[in-house]
Protein backbone atom coordinates (compact mmCIF):
# COMPACT_ATOMS: atom_id res chain seq x y z
CA UNK A 1 0.00 0.00 0.00
CA UNK A 2 1.17 3.48 -0.83
CA UNK A 3 2.43 5.45 2.15
CA UNK A 4 0.01 8.11 3.40
CA UNK A 5 1.16 11.67 2.89
CA UNK A 6 1.39 14.13 5.77
CA UNK A 7 0.58 17.85 5.71
CA UNK A 8 2.98 20.45 7.22
CA UNK A 9 0.65 20.51 10.26
CA UNK A 10 0.93 16.81 11.12
CA UNK A 11 2.84 17.45 14.37
CA UNK A 12 0.32 20.07 15.43
CA UNK A 13 -2.50 17.54 15.01
CA UNK A 14 -0.61 14.98 17.07
CA UNK A 15 -0.02 17.53 19.83
CA UNK A 16 -3.76 18.29 19.81
CA UNK A 17 -4.44 14.54 20.15
CA UNK A 18 -6.38 14.45 16.90
CA UNK A 19 -7.89 11.21 15.71
CA UNK A 20 -6.10 10.69 12.39
CA UNK A 21 -7.41 8.65 9.46
CA UNK A 22 -6.63 8.17 5.77
CA UNK A 23 -8.40 10.59 3.42
CA UNK A 24 -7.61 10.77 -0.29
CA UNK A 25 -4.12 9.31 0.25
CA UNK A 26 -3.36 11.62 3.18
CA UNK A 27 -3.26 11.07 6.93
CA UNK A 28 -5.72 13.73 8.08
CA UNK A 29 -7.34 14.85 11.36
CA UNK A 30 -10.91 13.53 11.55
CA UNK A 31 -11.61 15.11 14.92
CA UNK A 32 -9.83 16.64 17.88
CA UNK A 33 -10.45 16.08 21.60
CA UNK A 34 -13.86 17.80 21.76
CA UNK A 35 -15.65 15.51 19.32
CA UNK A 36 -17.32 15.99 15.96
CA UNK A 37 -20.61 17.54 17.09
CA UNK A 38 -18.93 20.12 19.34
CA UNK A 39 -16.58 21.04 16.47
CA UNK A 40 -19.52 21.35 14.06
CA UNK A 41 -21.25 23.71 16.49
CA UNK A 42 -18.07 25.75 16.94
CA UNK A 43 -17.95 26.38 13.20
CA UNK A 44 -21.64 27.40 13.08
CA UNK A 45 -21.26 29.74 16.08
CA UNK A 46 -17.62 30.89 16.34
CA UNK A 47 -14.69 30.31 13.97
CA UNK A 48 -13.26 26.96 12.88
CA UNK A 49 -9.75 26.38 11.54
CA UNK A 50 -9.26 23.47 9.12
CA UNK A 51 -6.03 22.00 7.75
CA UNK A 52 -6.83 21.62 4.05
CA UNK A 53 -3.21 21.36 2.87
CA UNK A 54 -4.05 18.02 1.21
CA UNK A 55 -5.99 19.72 -1.60
CA UNK A 56 -4.15 20.39 -4.86
CA UNK A 57 -3.18 23.64 -6.59
CA UNK A 58 -2.02 24.08 -10.18
CA UNK A 59 -0.61 27.30 -11.64
CA UNK A 60 -1.30 28.28 -15.27
CA UNK A 61 0.57 31.13 -16.96
CA UNK A 62 -0.13 32.02 -20.56
CA UNK A 63 -2.87 33.00 -22.97
CA UNK A 64 -6.09 31.23 -21.94
CA UNK A 65 -7.37 30.68 -25.51
CA UNK A 66 -4.10 29.85 -27.27
CA UNK A 67 -2.84 27.71 -24.37
CA UNK A 68 -6.08 25.72 -24.28
CA UNK A 69 -7.26 26.37 -20.69
CA UNK A 70 -10.41 28.12 -21.92
CA UNK A 71 -11.74 24.82 -23.32
CA UNK A 72 -10.94 22.59 -20.32
CA UNK A 73 -13.71 23.47 -17.86
CA UNK A 74 -17.51 23.73 -17.96
CA UNK A 75 -17.12 27.48 -17.41
CA UNK A 76 -15.14 30.20 -19.15
CA UNK A 77 -11.83 31.14 -17.53
CA UNK A 78 -11.24 34.28 -19.58
CA UNK A 79 -14.57 35.77 -18.48
CA UNK A 80 -13.69 35.52 -14.76
CA UNK A 81 -12.67 39.02 -13.66
CA UNK A 82 -9.14 39.24 -12.22
CA UNK A 83 -9.47 38.82 -8.45
CA UNK A 84 -12.48 36.56 -8.65
CA UNK A 85 -12.95 32.78 -8.73
CA UNK A 86 -15.44 30.32 -10.23
CA UNK A 87 -16.61 26.78 -9.40
CA UNK A 88 -17.19 24.10 -12.03
CA UNK A 89 -15.98 20.85 -13.54
CA UNK A 90 -13.55 19.08 -15.78
CA UNK A 91 -15.49 16.31 -17.57
CA UNK A 92 -14.71 13.12 -19.46
CA UNK A 93 -16.08 12.52 -22.97
CA UNK A 94 -19.23 10.89 -21.50
CA UNK A 95 -19.94 14.02 -19.48
CA UNK A 96 -18.86 12.34 -16.21
CA UNK A 97 -17.12 14.48 -13.61
CA UNK A 98 -13.33 13.97 -13.52
CA UNK A 99 -13.23 16.56 -10.74
CA UNK A 100 -15.02 19.56 -9.30
CA UNK A 101 -12.72 22.52 -8.78
CA UNK A 102 -12.34 26.27 -8.43
CA UNK A 103 -10.34 28.49 -10.77
CA UNK A 104 -8.86 31.69 -9.33
CA UNK A 105 -8.13 34.41 -11.91
CA UNK A 106 -4.80 35.73 -10.60
CA UNK A 107 -3.95 37.96 -13.57
CA UNK A 108 -4.61 38.68 -17.23
CA UNK A 109 -2.75 35.51 -18.21
CA UNK A 110 -2.47 33.75 -14.87
CA UNK A 111 -4.81 31.38 -13.03
CA UNK A 112 -4.71 28.93 -10.12
CA UNK A 113 -6.76 25.72 -10.28
CA UNK A 114 -7.72 24.21 -6.89
CA UNK A 115 -8.65 20.52 -7.00
CA UNK A 116 -9.52 17.64 -4.68
CA UNK A 117 -6.72 15.78 -2.90
CA UNK A 118 -7.40 12.27 -4.18
CA UNK A 119 -7.55 13.44 -7.80
CA UNK A 120 -4.43 15.64 -7.98
CA UNK A 121 -2.31 13.35 -10.18
CA UNK A 122 -5.10 12.43 -12.57
CA UNK A 123 -6.40 16.01 -12.83
CA UNK A 124 -2.95 17.31 -13.64
CA UNK A 125 -2.44 14.71 -16.34
CA UNK A 126 -5.93 15.22 -17.86
CA UNK A 127 -5.72 19.02 -17.88
CA UNK A 128 -2.14 18.94 -19.23
CA UNK A 129 -3.23 16.64 -22.07
CA UNK A 130 -5.87 19.18 -23.09
CA UNK A 131 -3.48 22.13 -23.21
CA UNK A 132 -1.57 23.11 -26.34
CA UNK A 133 1.80 23.34 -24.61
CA UNK A 134 2.49 27.03 -25.21
CA UNK A 135 1.47 28.04 -21.68
CA UNK A 136 3.23 27.02 -18.48
CA UNK A 137 1.23 24.65 -16.27
CA UNK A 138 2.70 23.54 -12.93
CA UNK A 139 1.57 21.43 -10.00
CA UNK A 140 2.36 23.59 -6.95
CA UNK A 141 0.46 21.38 -4.47
CA UNK A 142 3.58 20.26 -2.59
CA UNK A 143 4.73 23.79 -1.84
CA UNK A 144 1.30 25.31 -1.21
CA UNK A 145 -0.54 25.22 2.11
CA UNK A 146 -4.28 25.82 2.45
CA UNK A 147 -5.97 26.67 5.73
CA UNK A 148 -9.71 27.33 5.93
CA UNK A 149 -11.05 29.77 8.52
CA UNK A 150 -14.83 29.41 8.65
CA UNK A 151 -17.56 30.68 10.95
CA UNK A 152 -19.47 33.84 11.86
CA UNK A 153 -16.38 35.30 13.62
CA UNK A 154 -13.97 34.50 10.76
CA UNK A 155 -13.91 38.08 9.41
CA UNK A 156 -13.27 39.62 12.82
CA UNK A 157 -10.37 37.20 13.42
CA UNK A 158 -8.87 37.81 9.98
CA UNK A 159 -8.97 41.60 10.27
CA UNK A 160 -7.64 41.50 13.84
CA UNK A 161 -4.42 39.86 12.63
CA UNK A 162 -4.06 41.15 9.08
CA UNK A 163 -5.82 44.51 8.91
CA UNK A 164 -9.23 46.02 8.25
CA UNK A 165 -8.59 46.18 4.51
CA UNK A 166 -9.35 42.45 4.35
CA UNK A 167 -12.79 43.00 5.88
CA UNK A 168 -14.67 43.72 2.67
CA UNK A 169 -13.82 40.78 0.39
CA UNK A 170 -17.06 39.71 -1.36
CA UNK A 171 -18.10 36.07 -1.83
CA UNK A 172 -16.03 34.22 -4.49
CA UNK A 173 -13.51 37.06 -4.52
CA UNK A 174 -9.93 37.01 -3.25
CA UNK A 175 -6.99 39.31 -2.44
CA UNK A 176 -3.30 38.66 -2.84
CA UNK A 177 -1.99 40.10 0.37
CA UNK A 178 1.26 40.18 2.30
CA UNK A 179 0.93 38.29 5.59
CA UNK A 180 3.71 36.79 7.77
CA UNK A 181 6.20 38.27 5.30
CA UNK A 182 4.94 36.30 2.29
CA UNK A 183 2.28 36.73 -0.38
CA UNK A 184 -0.88 34.80 0.45
CA UNK A 185 -4.17 34.40 -1.36
CA UNK A 186 -7.08 35.22 0.91
CA UNK A 187 -10.26 33.97 -0.71
CA UNK A 188 -13.84 34.42 0.48
CA UNK A 189 -14.86 30.83 -0.24
CA UNK A 190 -15.39 27.67 1.79
CA UNK A 191 -17.17 24.38 2.28
CA UNK A 192 -19.29 24.99 5.38
CA UNK A 193 -22.11 27.43 4.57
CA UNK A 194 -20.60 29.96 6.97
CA UNK A 195 -18.82 33.26 6.45
CA UNK A 196 -15.25 32.26 5.85
CA UNK A 197 -11.98 32.27 4.01
CA UNK A 198 -9.64 29.87 2.28
CA UNK A 199 -6.03 30.97 2.86
CA UNK A 200 -3.31 29.84 0.43
CA UNK A 201 0.34 30.45 1.30
CA UNK A 202 3.77 28.81 1.00
CA UNK A 203 3.83 25.46 2.80
CA UNK A 204 6.69 26.45 5.12
CA UNK A 205 4.47 29.19 6.62
CA UNK A 206 1.55 26.88 7.44
CA UNK A 207 2.57 26.24 11.04
CA UNK A 208 3.11 29.92 11.79
CA UNK A 209 -0.34 30.84 10.43
CA UNK A 210 -1.98 27.91 12.25
CA UNK A 211 -0.47 28.94 15.60
CA UNK A 212 -1.31 32.61 15.08
CA UNK A 213 -4.98 32.00 14.24
CA UNK A 214 -5.40 29.54 17.13
CA UNK A 215 -4.04 32.14 19.54
CA UNK A 216 -7.42 33.88 19.21
CA UNK A 217 -9.88 32.30 21.64
CA UNK A 218 -12.67 32.47 19.06
CA UNK A 219 -10.76 30.00 16.85
CA UNK A 220 -10.57 26.24 17.38
CA UNK A 221 -9.23 23.45 15.18
CA UNK A 222 -11.96 21.44 13.48
CA UNK A 223 -11.47 18.13 11.69
CA UNK A 224 -12.75 16.56 8.51
CA UNK A 225 -15.55 14.71 10.37
CA UNK A 226 -17.31 17.96 11.25
CA UNK A 227 -16.45 19.40 7.84
CA UNK A 228 -18.45 16.60 6.21
CA UNK A 229 -21.53 17.39 8.35
CA UNK A 230 -21.18 21.11 7.66
CA UNK A 231 -20.97 20.67 3.88
CA UNK A 232 -23.84 18.15 3.77
CA UNK A 233 -26.16 20.43 5.76
CA UNK A 234 -25.75 23.08 3.06
CA UNK A 235 -25.94 20.53 0.23
CA UNK A 236 -22.43 20.79 -1.21
CA UNK A 237 -21.33 17.76 -3.25
CA UNK A 238 -18.43 15.58 -2.10
CA UNK A 239 -16.29 14.32 -4.97
CA UNK A 240 -16.00 10.53 -4.92
CA UNK A 241 -19.28 10.17 -3.01
CA UNK A 242 -21.96 12.34 -4.68
CA UNK A 243 -20.20 13.01 -7.98
CA UNK A 244 -17.67 10.94 -9.91
CA UNK A 245 -16.65 9.88 -13.41
CA UNK A 246 -19.97 8.03 -13.87
CA UNK A 247 -22.10 11.03 -12.83
CA UNK A 248 -22.81 14.08 -14.99
CA UNK A 249 -23.42 17.59 -13.62
CA UNK A 250 -26.99 17.37 -15.02
CA UNK A 251 -27.70 14.23 -12.99
CA UNK A 252 -26.19 15.90 -9.93
CA UNK A 253 -28.41 18.99 -10.32
CA UNK A 254 -25.36 21.20 -10.91
CA UNK A 255 -26.50 22.65 -14.26
CA UNK A 256 -25.82 26.20 -13.14
CA UNK A 257 -22.06 25.49 -13.19
CA UNK A 258 -22.17 24.42 -16.85
CA UNK A 259 -21.96 27.11 -19.54
CA UNK A 260 -23.42 25.66 -22.74
CA UNK A 261 -22.48 28.83 -24.66
CA UNK A 262 -18.83 27.71 -24.76
CA UNK A 263 -16.95 24.60 -25.89
CA UNK A 264 -15.60 22.06 -23.39
CA UNK A 265 -14.83 18.33 -23.32
CA UNK A 266 -17.97 16.33 -22.56
CA UNK A 267 -20.36 18.98 -23.89
CA UNK A 268 -21.71 16.66 -26.62
CA UNK A 269 -22.65 14.03 -24.06
CA UNK A 270 -24.37 16.62 -21.85
CA UNK A 271 -26.36 18.05 -24.79
CA UNK A 272 -27.51 14.54 -25.68
CA UNK A 273 -28.50 13.90 -22.08
CA UNK A 274 -30.33 17.22 -21.96
CA UNK A 275 -32.35 16.17 -25.00
CA UNK A 276 -33.06 12.59 -23.93
CA UNK A 277 -33.48 13.27 -20.25
CA UNK A 278 -31.30 12.08 -17.37
CA UNK A 279 -31.72 8.45 -16.24
CA UNK A 280 -31.39 9.42 -12.56
CA UNK A 281 -31.20 12.63 -10.64
CA UNK A 282 -29.90 13.81 -7.30
CA UNK A 283 -32.42 14.20 -4.49
CA UNK A 284 -32.06 15.48 -0.95
CA UNK A 285 -34.09 13.83 1.78
CA UNK A 286 -34.83 14.29 5.44
CA UNK A 287 -35.26 11.24 7.68
CA UNK A 288 -38.24 11.10 10.05
CA UNK A 289 -35.99 10.17 13.01
CA UNK A 290 -32.48 10.75 14.35
CA UNK A 291 -31.25 7.74 12.35
CA UNK A 292 -28.36 8.39 9.94
CA UNK A 293 -28.57 7.27 6.34
CA UNK A 294 -25.08 6.43 5.10
CA UNK A 295 -23.19 6.19 1.79
CA UNK A 296 -24.23 3.00 -0.01
CA UNK A 297 -27.61 2.47 1.72
CA UNK A 298 -30.46 1.55 -0.66
CA UNK A 299 -33.36 3.84 -1.52
CA UNK A 300 -36.77 2.18 -1.87
CA UNK A 301 -40.06 3.55 -3.14
CA UNK A 302 -43.06 1.30 -2.46
CA UNK A 303 -41.04 -1.90 -1.90
CA UNK A 304 -38.99 -1.37 -5.05
CA UNK A 305 -35.32 -0.44 -4.97
CA UNK A 306 -35.00 2.78 -6.94
CA UNK A 307 -31.63 4.23 -6.00
CA UNK A 308 -28.73 4.60 -3.65
CA UNK A 309 -27.61 7.01 -0.92
CA UNK A 310 -24.38 8.85 -1.78
CA UNK A 311 -24.05 10.98 1.38
CA UNK A 312 -25.83 10.76 4.69
CA UNK A 313 -25.44 11.84 8.29
CA UNK A 314 -27.14 12.99 11.45
CA UNK A 315 -27.66 16.74 11.15
CA UNK A 316 -27.03 18.54 14.45
CA UNK A 317 -28.86 21.63 13.13
CA UNK A 318 -32.01 19.72 12.11
CA UNK A 319 -31.73 17.03 14.83
CA UNK A 320 -32.58 14.40 12.24
CA UNK A 321 -30.96 12.23 9.63
CA UNK A 322 -30.32 13.88 6.26
CA UNK A 323 -29.03 12.51 3.00
CA UNK A 324 -28.36 12.87 -0.69
CA UNK A 325 -28.96 10.13 -3.24
CA UNK A 326 -29.90 9.39 -6.82
CA UNK A 327 -33.32 8.14 -8.07
CA UNK A 328 -35.18 8.12 -11.42
CA UNK A 329 -36.58 11.61 -12.22
CA UNK A 330 -40.18 10.33 -11.97
CA UNK A 331 -39.60 9.68 -8.24
CA UNK A 332 -37.76 12.88 -7.45
CA UNK A 333 -40.64 15.24 -6.69
CA UNK A 334 -40.26 17.38 -3.55
CA UNK A 335 -42.41 15.92 -0.78
CA UNK A 336 -42.29 12.33 -2.08
CA UNK A 337 -41.78 9.55 0.46
CA UNK A 338 -38.80 7.21 0.31
CA UNK A 339 -37.63 4.34 2.50
CA UNK A 340 -33.92 4.01 3.21
CA UNK A 341 -32.77 0.45 3.90
CA UNK A 342 -29.57 -1.30 4.84
CA UNK A 343 -29.55 -4.85 6.21
CA UNK A 344 -32.07 -4.70 9.07
CA UNK A 345 -32.04 -0.91 9.31
CA UNK A 346 -35.04 0.86 7.80
CA UNK A 347 -35.97 4.54 7.93
CA UNK A 348 -38.71 6.68 6.41
CA UNK A 349 -37.64 9.83 4.58
CA UNK A 350 -39.16 12.70 2.60
CA UNK A 351 -37.58 14.41 -0.41
CA UNK A 352 -36.85 18.05 0.35
CA UNK A 353 -35.13 21.07 -1.17
CA UNK A 354 -31.48 21.98 -0.64
CA UNK A 355 -29.94 23.37 1.41
CA UNK A 356 -31.09 21.49 4.52
CA UNK A 357 -29.74 24.31 6.68
CA UNK A 358 -30.41 27.88 5.54
CA UNK A 359 -29.36 30.10 8.42
CA UNK A 360 -25.58 30.08 7.97
CA UNK A 361 -23.51 33.27 8.01
CA UNK A 362 -22.15 32.63 4.47
CA UNK A 363 -23.20 35.93 2.95
CA UNK A 364 -23.17 38.11 6.04
CA UNK B 1 -22.25 -4.20 43.58
CA UNK B 2 -20.11 -5.76 40.85
CA UNK B 3 -20.37 -4.56 37.25
CA UNK B 4 -19.93 -7.29 34.64
CA UNK B 5 -18.92 -6.81 31.00
CA UNK B 6 -19.27 -8.64 27.68
CA UNK B 7 -16.70 -8.92 24.91
CA UNK B 8 -19.05 -6.74 22.83
CA UNK B 9 -18.59 -3.96 25.46
CA UNK B 10 -21.96 -4.02 27.20
CA UNK B 11 -22.08 -3.75 30.99
CA UNK B 12 -24.65 -5.11 33.46
CA UNK B 13 -25.24 -4.54 37.19
CA UNK B 14 -27.73 -6.65 39.13
CA UNK B 15 -29.48 -5.26 42.17
CA UNK B 16 -32.60 -6.55 43.91
CA UNK B 17 -33.42 -8.87 41.04
CA UNK B 18 -33.17 -6.24 38.28
CA UNK B 19 -30.25 -5.97 35.83
CA UNK B 20 -29.30 -2.52 34.50
CA UNK B 21 -27.61 -2.65 31.08
CA UNK B 22 -25.58 -0.17 29.05
CA UNK B 23 -22.48 0.15 26.90
CA UNK B 24 -19.04 0.54 28.43
CA UNK B 25 -17.07 3.76 28.68
CA UNK B 26 -14.60 2.24 26.23
CA UNK B 27 -17.37 1.53 23.68
CA UNK B 28 -18.80 5.05 24.05
CA UNK B 29 -15.37 6.54 23.42
CA UNK B 30 -14.84 4.38 20.35
CA UNK B 31 -18.24 5.32 18.91
CA UNK B 32 -17.76 9.04 19.46
CA UNK B 33 -20.81 11.34 19.52
CA UNK B 34 -23.89 9.12 19.91
CA UNK B 35 -26.78 10.43 17.78
CA UNK B 36 -29.44 7.72 18.05
CA UNK B 37 -30.35 4.75 20.26
CA UNK B 38 -32.88 2.19 19.05
CA UNK B 39 -34.59 1.00 22.23
CA UNK B 40 -36.53 -2.27 22.49
CA UNK B 41 -40.16 -2.29 23.63
CA UNK B 42 -40.72 -3.01 27.32
CA UNK B 43 -41.77 -6.64 27.69
CA UNK B 44 -39.41 -7.86 24.97
CA UNK B 45 -37.71 -11.14 25.86
CA UNK B 46 -33.97 -11.07 25.21
CA UNK B 47 -31.35 -13.82 25.06
CA UNK B 48 -27.80 -13.59 26.35
CA UNK B 49 -25.35 -12.44 23.64
CA UNK B 50 -28.15 -11.86 21.08
CA UNK B 51 -28.73 -8.43 19.57
CA UNK B 52 -31.63 -6.53 21.18
CA UNK B 53 -30.95 -2.82 20.46
CA UNK B 54 -28.85 -0.59 18.20
CA UNK B 55 -26.81 2.55 18.59
CA UNK B 56 -25.59 5.09 16.06
CA UNK B 57 -22.89 7.74 16.26
CA UNK B 58 -21.70 10.33 13.77
CA UNK B 59 -19.14 7.77 12.65
CA UNK B 60 -20.80 4.36 12.84
CA UNK B 61 -23.86 2.17 13.51
CA UNK B 62 -23.53 -0.75 15.95
CA UNK B 63 -25.65 -3.48 17.46
CA UNK B 64 -26.12 -3.89 21.21
CA UNK B 65 -26.17 -7.43 22.63
CA UNK B 66 -27.91 -8.63 25.78
CA UNK B 67 -25.46 -9.43 28.59
CA UNK B 68 -28.11 -11.60 30.28
CA UNK B 69 -31.29 -13.40 29.19
CA UNK B 70 -34.57 -12.08 30.52
CA UNK B 71 -37.42 -9.64 29.97
CA UNK B 72 -37.04 -5.92 29.37
CA UNK B 73 -38.87 -4.13 32.18
CA UNK B 74 -37.79 -0.52 31.47
CA UNK B 75 -36.00 1.51 28.81
CA UNK B 76 -34.14 4.79 29.26
CA UNK B 77 -36.55 7.04 27.35
CA UNK B 78 -34.35 10.09 27.95
CA UNK B 79 -32.04 8.72 25.28
CA UNK B 80 -34.69 9.23 22.59
CA UNK B 81 -34.19 12.98 22.65
CA UNK B 82 -30.78 13.18 24.34
CA UNK B 83 -28.65 10.22 23.21
CA UNK B 84 -25.51 12.22 24.06
CA UNK B 85 -26.04 11.12 27.67
CA UNK B 86 -24.45 7.82 26.58
CA UNK B 87 -21.21 9.75 25.97
CA UNK B 88 -21.50 11.86 29.10
CA UNK B 89 -22.24 9.00 31.49
CA UNK B 90 -22.06 5.63 29.71
CA UNK B 91 -21.96 3.47 32.83
CA UNK B 92 -24.54 5.35 34.88
CA UNK B 93 -27.10 7.92 33.58
CA UNK B 94 -26.58 6.57 30.06
CA UNK B 95 -28.04 3.14 30.93
CA UNK B 96 -30.10 1.65 28.12
CA UNK B 97 -32.52 -0.94 29.54
CA UNK B 98 -33.46 -2.70 32.75
CA UNK B 99 -33.94 -6.46 32.43
CA UNK B 100 -35.58 -8.95 34.75
CA UNK B 101 -32.97 -11.71 34.39
CA UNK B 102 -34.17 -15.29 33.97
CA UNK B 103 -30.93 -17.03 34.96
CA UNK B 104 -28.34 -15.30 37.12
CA UNK B 105 -25.92 -18.20 36.56
CA UNK B 106 -25.29 -16.54 33.17
CA UNK B 107 -23.16 -13.97 35.03
CA UNK B 108 -20.42 -16.63 34.92
CA UNK B 109 -20.20 -16.08 31.15
CA UNK B 110 -19.28 -12.42 31.69
CA UNK B 111 -16.10 -10.60 32.70
CA UNK B 112 -15.58 -8.76 35.97
CA UNK B 113 -14.37 -5.16 35.79
CA UNK B 114 -10.76 -6.29 36.33
CA UNK B 115 -11.05 -8.98 33.66
CA UNK B 116 -12.57 -6.48 31.23
CA UNK B 117 -9.68 -4.06 31.80
CA UNK B 118 -7.29 -6.90 31.02
CA UNK B 119 -9.34 -7.81 27.93
CA UNK B 120 -9.14 -4.18 26.69
CA UNK B 121 -5.40 -4.13 27.34
CA UNK B 122 -4.97 -7.21 25.19
CA UNK B 123 -6.84 -5.57 22.32
CA UNK B 124 -4.34 -2.78 21.86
Amino acid sequence: MEQLKKTPLFQEHQQLKALMAPFGGWEMPIQYAGGIIAEHRWCREEAALFDICHMGEFLYEGDFEAGGLEGVFTFSVKSIPVGRSRYGFVLNESGGVIDDLIVFRLGLEKAMVVVNAATIANDFSVISSRLTGIASFTDISDVTAKLDLQGPHARAVLTRFFGDELGDIPYFTFRESSILGVTAIISRTGYTGELGYELFLPGDKARELWELLLSDERVRPVGLGARDLLRLEVGYSLYGSDIDQATTPLEAGLNSFVNFAKEFQGKGALLKQQQEGVPRIKVAFKVASRRSPRHGYDIFSREEKVGIVTSGAFSPMLSSGIGIGFVPPAMAAIGSSLTIRHEKVCMEATICELPFYRDGSLRS
Amino acid sequence: METYFTKEHEWVRVSEGVAVVGISDHAAQLLGDVTFVELPSPGKVVTQFRQFAAIESVKAASDIYAPLSGKVVAVNETLESAPEIVNESPEDAGWIVRIEPSDLDELRNLMTGAQYEEFLGGME
